[in-house]
């Protein structure tokens, strides 16, 4: 990256840590912190909007949709963790594929054929010819979807008993007013029950940022990934001129998780404090009286 | 082979009897339900290892963290951000790989030699990673349910004239344990669930001796069908789910058996996702 760094035989020192921290592969593994980040800053909204419709429905009088709503929760939460991650992406790649089979394949044969599964070389998602970054961005879209629809369910369950908690008296008084059920729901039901899904939101998030090193299980090349590369002494590609430094990247990543919860423990609690502004709950009602 | 051979040659392979190829061709239903309940020994083994020795520590944590004392309370509440606050994942990876730097022909104490290459093997490291773990979480738990002890409990063995020692062994204890069961029941499975990881985490399965969702990816990668073996292990989980929460039903119902029946604790599952 930078000109000192040209001759490797030259460089000593502090110059050399600063050239190996600028390396190629180095710039690699700091982008690979932006897709960790980038899949929260994705997944987190996605789920909670898909949460929010999981909750939405669970209410509904109509019970095609109710039932719709609470098995999505029901269904997501009772399989094991880890095992839902390593099934459900392989299950869904396959599905894409089979039903892109479908159309662009000539003849319409059962995929799973004996030992493997088979799709005609024009249904492989991405194309096999396709450049190497669509294989990435379609593993990492795969592992988005997975993230959010699980996660998603979490969040129905904290939105539903969020809703849940809100005072009745509240909502009758809406209707004496003369508010129709949808004006309930937007102007008092919402706005008020945040204060109630905090703290389940807030854990929520905390499992989610734990969460992230399983990207690496999916196969994206995420901050495990090149820890366990760049802090190998020798990997199938390279030699680098260093002894086994794993631990001290894992040492980083450590330290970067315990940073990133810290922050979100006081972000959330700002949060906290500012929903609980006016509310009538025993945080609201401590804030009130402290002035 | 008929199913009953399979059972023979698979049932204990992941410790290490009976067959040593693990099937290649020709999978059957039967070799995977084998081969995956095989696997759930490890973490049967990791799980209520983990448990039992955590359980202590715990306790001994969750009296440091609400001791009055800065020498007690400081590291404590270090060892359970640490453990809570980071994914363990990357604990296992950490503790892999600090194991590995052990020097390899042992440590010398006094003239013996420390053998030292058994701690980087799953059945060791991974079984310690997992205990600070729970003992971590299993923690907070009791640190919260001795906080939630009744002013007034507490008042009244101290008008009994009870202090220190007993008052800890008759009023604390017992009520403590009451109040934390349901969730130190939801820790445990969730522990169960998270014994998982360990062989997808630097620690290598020696002579291909997995758990069972090992054994489940092995038959995933070899028939590139993930619709047999992951729901094999999804039931087998589910049933151990049931075992557990019936295990310490049974307690919690010991626990409570002082209470009327309005007011016993009842345990609710909450099934949670990766730590």
């Amino acid at each position: 990256m930078f000109a000192a760094c040209a001759d490797p035989k030259a460089i000593e020192g502090l110059t050399w840590a600063m050239c190996y921290l600028t390396s190629g592969k180095h710039l690699d593994f700091y982008w690979s912190f932006v897709t960790v980040l980038g899949l929260l800053a994705i997944t987190a909204p996605t789920a909670l909007a898909m949460g929010f419709a999981g909750a939405t429905a669970s209410r509904s009088r109509f019970l095609p949709v109710s039932l719709l709503g609470k098995g999505y929760a029901a269904i997501v939460r009772g399989v094991p963790d880890i095992v839902f991650f390593l099934f459900f992406v392989i299950a869904l790649d396959q599905g894409i594929e089979y039903l892109k089979s479908l159309a662009v394949c000539p003849d319409h044969s059962w995929p799973w054929q004996g030992l493997e599964f088979r799709v005609c070389p024009e249904a492989k998602v991405p194309l096999g010819k396709s450049s190497a970054i669509w294989h990435q961005a379609y593993g990492f879209a795969l592992a988005v979807f997975t993230f959010a629809l699980v996660f998603g369910a979490f969040a129905a369950n904290v939105l539903y008993g969020a809703m849940n908690a809100v005072p009745k008296a509240q909502l009758e008084t809406a209707e004496a007013y003369g508010m129709s059920q949808s004006q309930v729901f937007r102007r008092i039901l919402v706005p008020q029950m945040w204060v109630f899904a905090l703290p389940g939101l807030s854990n929520l998030w905390m499992i989610l940022i734990k969460a992230t090193p399983l990207l690496f299980l999916l196969g994206v090349k995420d901050i495990v990934f090149w820890a366990r590369e760049l802090g190998g002494s020798k990997t199938q590609a390279y030699e680098y001129p260093h002894p086994d430094w794993r631990l001290w990247y894992f040492l980083g990543l450590l330290v970067f998780y315990l940073a990133f919860t810290k922050v979100s423990e006081i972000v959330l609690a700002r949060i906290s404090a500012r929903l609980s502004h006016g509310q009538a709950t025993a945080a609201g009602e401590a804030m009130r009286k402290a002035g | 082979m008929t199913c009953w051979e399979t059972v023979q040659a698979y049932a204990f392979r992941s410790i290490g009897y009976g067959e040593n190829l693990l099937p290649r061709t020709d999978f059957t239903l039967c070799q995977q339900f084998t081969l995956i309940g095989s696997g759930l020994i490890w973490n049967v083994y990791f799980g209520v290892l983990a448990l039992a020795f955590g359980f202590f520590f715990a306790i001994a944590v969750a009296l440091a963290k609400s001791s009055r004392r800065m020498l007690l309370r400081k590291p404590a509440e270090w060892f359970v951000f640490i453990f809570r606050g980071s994914p363990l994942f990357i604990q296992f990876f950490l503790a892999y790989e600090s194991l590995q730097l052990l020097p390899k022909v042992g440590i010398n104490v006094l003239g013996f030699t420390l053998e030292t290459a058994w701690t980087t093997r799953a059945w060791a490291g991974a079984l310690l990673v997992l205990f600070l773990n729970t003992s971590a979480y299993a923690a907070e738990i009791f640190h919260g349910a001795l906080k939630s002890i009744p002013k007034g409990d507490l008042e009244a063995a101290e008008a009994y004239g009870l202090t220190g020692w007993q008052k800890f062994r008759r009023i604390q204890w017992p009520t403590m344990l009451r109040l934390a069961w349901p969730s130190y029941t939801n820790e445990a499975i969730f522990l169960f669930h998270a014994t998982t990881l360990v062989f997808f985490s630097g620690f290598p399965a020696f002579r291909q001796m997995g758990d069972a969702l090992y054994y489940a990816k092995y038959f995933a990668d070899k028939t590139f069908n993930p619709f047999v073996p992951y729901p094999i292990v999804a039931v087998y989980f589910i049933a151990l789910t049931l075992l557990l929460t019936f295990a310490f039903g049974l307690v919690n119902r010991r626990l409570n058996r002082h209470l009327p029946s309005n007011q016993k604790s009842r345990i609710r599952l909450r099934p949670q996702i990766i730590r």
